[in-house]
């Protein structure tokens, strides 16, 4: 597209300094804060609606977006708090969209399983398991057509993987050569439903060779190994090479959804606190040889931030029922 | 699907895919609908025919027409299909391939789910994509990507971006391609917020209508009945938008509203002319756009000549008629002297054989006896 100013972005990805791996794991703090404090509201019943926590997925939010511009797009799930947080989403106006304000990113009419921040490309929860990858195929098409060189990224867990819409999605930007990066968060379960019985391969990455593209699964609790995996398939996406499909296998600590305990009938006790001893904090803390003193400073700037966007929240008006019925049509 | 095989292409009609039973378009129709003064009587608008010199071209032309133009005024706009490139089943895309290039004009896989959603996430991005469904029954499979994305999506992430996408689609029956390839679902869409829906009866309005949804920053869907698609009729030259939400008045009338969609509109004013000739003077109403809905041009007519039949082509349980007959009723209650009628398809599915497949569409003896019935003469 003429009209945009034709950019072409650095395809080399950065080497991770102490620096950055330190943001890295203050970001995933951020995430686990936040959503810490959302399953406490949604327990005082403050927040409504259906909610989904990442808790123990934070290293996929982070390292994927870790590797991204702020004008490269990401498109997410209903359980998209920890994607929305890592893509620079405005944490009050996130908090404030949990709590029904007026000042909430959707207006109070998304809540928590369609937060979007277009000001920071982030284009979106979608909460139709699957939806969002036919989406970020034509957002991909788009930076193609107008050559800038941005990319988008799609997350998606297990259970979409078995959507047609993950396969239609696939085979169209891998004849197109688009820009879009398919991460899957492969956290083993579709609620109640094990990934080993619901999906005909081991390593869901596989898939990525019907479609002639790369595949590779990766520690999903490694934040830097998510990183290098993004950042290879951004390089590759940004030299016009196409599609990749990044399995991350990870894990949520907590159920489903916030009607669903930690354990129950699907899944023991005994497997969440083995995947807990490999917490991704934990193991980002031990990669930067944080000290407790280190720790408790991130934990006092994050709780900070987040105690301020929950003033701002709070503080808020609530949304009128005129609102309801404002932006049906453009 | 029907394939145009090499052998039976060449007698096929390229642009129009039909095959060769199909129905007639009535010749009075033709003549009906040429040179009809005050299109859009009702509107409050100046009747658009007469703004700009006229030629006759076909419903299809109309439509490449609009492609061309809007291609040309805006380079955001890009049409994605099913064998778009060679303009290959009904031919709505020709030439556009040859003069934009196959980057704003591509040929995608049979991936309905994938092209709309594709289309959607290009409009999301900036674009003005128009993504061309073969047939109007295969866009069940596109249902989640139009319903519960492209309508919702300004709505839900509180306006913070639109969605201009076009999803353009040929629907109805008469042409033998049976219960899977002949419906008309406009009343599955007029029930959603969020999404608009066009219904053109012939080629001036395809091209305005087509030209304005383009333009539209909503997601609007054009349903085109294939028997249109060879119909002639005169459009004026130039530019030519037609405004969604304004009804016209394809023919003027005093002793019964007809109120057709798409191309019942025909039927509708093929009735007229046989009830013409025993001395009943149909008024005929296009309603042109279903959402939004023109229901005060509707109700106007209804309010002049006291009854009102809706004719459409989608089944009656639950179609536009009800939702037409519904608004018509709240708004001119006080004025009807009969109930309103509705003629539509059966409620069965549309039947492959001829004589099934025309027992089970509206016809036009089928409006004049709905009209006979509601003016209470003997049919």
């Amino acid at each position: 597209m003429a009209t945009r100013a034709k950019k072409r972005r650095s395809a080399k990805p950065k080497r991770l300094t102490k620096k950055d791996l330190n943001a890295m794991y203050r970001n995933m703090l951020r995430i686990r804060r936040f959503e810490e404090k959302t399953d406490e509201f949604f327990m005082a019943g403050r927040v409504k609606g259906a909610v989904h926590v990442s808790i123990g997925q934070e290293a996929c939010s982070v390292g994927v977006c870790t590797a991204l511009e702020d004008e490269d797009a990401i498109l997410t799930t209903h359980r998209g708090h920890g994607h929305s947080i890592a893509k620079g989403t405005r944490m009050p106006e996130m908090m404030a969209e949990l709590l029904g304000k007026s000042t909430g990113l959707c207006k109070a009419r998304g809540g928590s399983m369609h937060i979007a921040d277009i000001s920071k490309g982030h284009y979106g929860a979608h909460s139709i398991v699957g939806a969002n990858m036919p989406m970020a195929t034509g957002m991909g098409l788009a930076y193609q057509l107008e050559g800038s060189g941005r990319v988008a990224v799609v997350f998606f867990g297990d259970g979409a993987s078995n959507q047609g819409s993950f396969h239609e999605s696939m085979n169209l930007c891998a004849i197109w050569k688009l820009p879009v990066i398919f991460f899957c968060e492969n956290n083993h379960y579709a609620v109640s439903y094990h990934v080993e019985r619901s999906t005909a391969v081991k390593d869901i990455s596989v898939r990525a060779q019907g479609y002639d593209s790369p595949g590779v699964t990766v520690d999903g609790m490694d934040v830097v190994a998510v990183y290098e995996a993004t950042a290879e398939a951004v390089r590759r996406a940004r030299e016009g090479g196409g599609p990749s499909l990044i399995e991350a296998k990870t894990y949520r600590f907590f159920g489903h959804s916030r009607g669903d305990p930690q354990f129950g009938p699907y899944r023991t006790k005994e497997e969440v606190d083995e995947w807990r001893k490999r917490d991704p904090l934990t193991i980002a803390a031990d990669m930067l040889k944080l000290t407790e003193a280190q720790k408790k400073a991130h934990l006092k700037a994050v709780d900070k931030e987040l105690n301020d966007a929950i003033d701002f929240a709070e503080g808020s008006p609530e949304a009128t029922l005129e609102s309801a019925l404002e932006d049906v049509y453009a | 699907m029907p394939v145009l095989t090499k052998d039976n292409h060449e007698e096929q009609d390229r642009h129009g895919g039909l095959g060769q039973a199909q129905r007639p378009v009535p010749a009075t129709v033709n003549n009906s609908m040429i040179g009809m003064s005050s299109p859009t009587r009702g509107s409050g608008k100046k009747p658009e025919l007469e703004r700009n010199e006229m030629r006759e071209i076909t419903f299809v032309d109309a439509l490449t027409e609009a492609h061309h133009e809007e291609m040309e005024r805006d380079e955001r706009v890009i049409v994605m299909g099913e064998d778009v490139e060679l303009a290959y089943v009904f031919g709505v895309t020709k030439g556009l391939a040859e003069k934009f290039g196959r980057d704003r004009v591509r040929d995608t896989p049979i991936s309905e789910l994938g092209i709309v959603g594709a289309g959607v996430g290009a409009a999301m991005a900036g674009y003005r994509p128009i993504v061309e469904i073969m047939f109007m029954d295969f866009i069940m499979l596109a249902m989640d990507p139009l319903i519960n994305q492209a309508a919702k999506l300004r709505y839900m992430l509180g306006g913070q971006l639109s969605v201009p996408l076009v999803v353009r689609t040929p629907g109805g029956g008469g042409v033998q391609y049976g219960p899977t390839h002949s419906q008309c679902l406009e009343a599955w869409f007029m029930q959603i917020p969020g999404i608009k829906v066009a219904a053109p009866s012939d080629p001036a309005d395809a091209k305005g209508l087509m030209c304005a949804a383009i333009r539209d920053d909503n997601p609007v869907l054009m349903v085109e009945h294939k028997m249109l698609y060879k119909m002639k009729g005169a459009v004026p030259e130039g530019e030519h938008v037609t405004p969604f939400g304004q009804a016209a008045v394809k023919r003027e009338g005093g002793d019964i509203t007809l109120i057709g969609v798409g191309y019942q509109v025909h039927n509708c004013l093929a009735a007229a002319d046989e009830l013409a000739e025993e001395g009943i003077s149909a008024e005929v109403v296009d309603p042109r756009t279903l959402a939004p809905l023109d229901t005060e041009t509707l109700a106007e007519s209804v309010r002049k000549t006291n009854r009102c039949i809706i004719v459409e082509e989608g089944h009656l349980r639950s179609g536009v008629g009800s939702e037409i007959s519904a608004a018509v009723q709240e708004e001119a209650f006080d004025y009807l002297d009969a109930p309103i009628g509705r003629v539509a398809a059966l409620d069965a599915p549309i039947p492959f054989e001829p004589r099934l497949e025309d027992f089970v569409l509206p016809n036009t003896a089928n409006v004049v006896d709905a009209a006979k019935k509601a003016l209470g003469v003997s049919v």
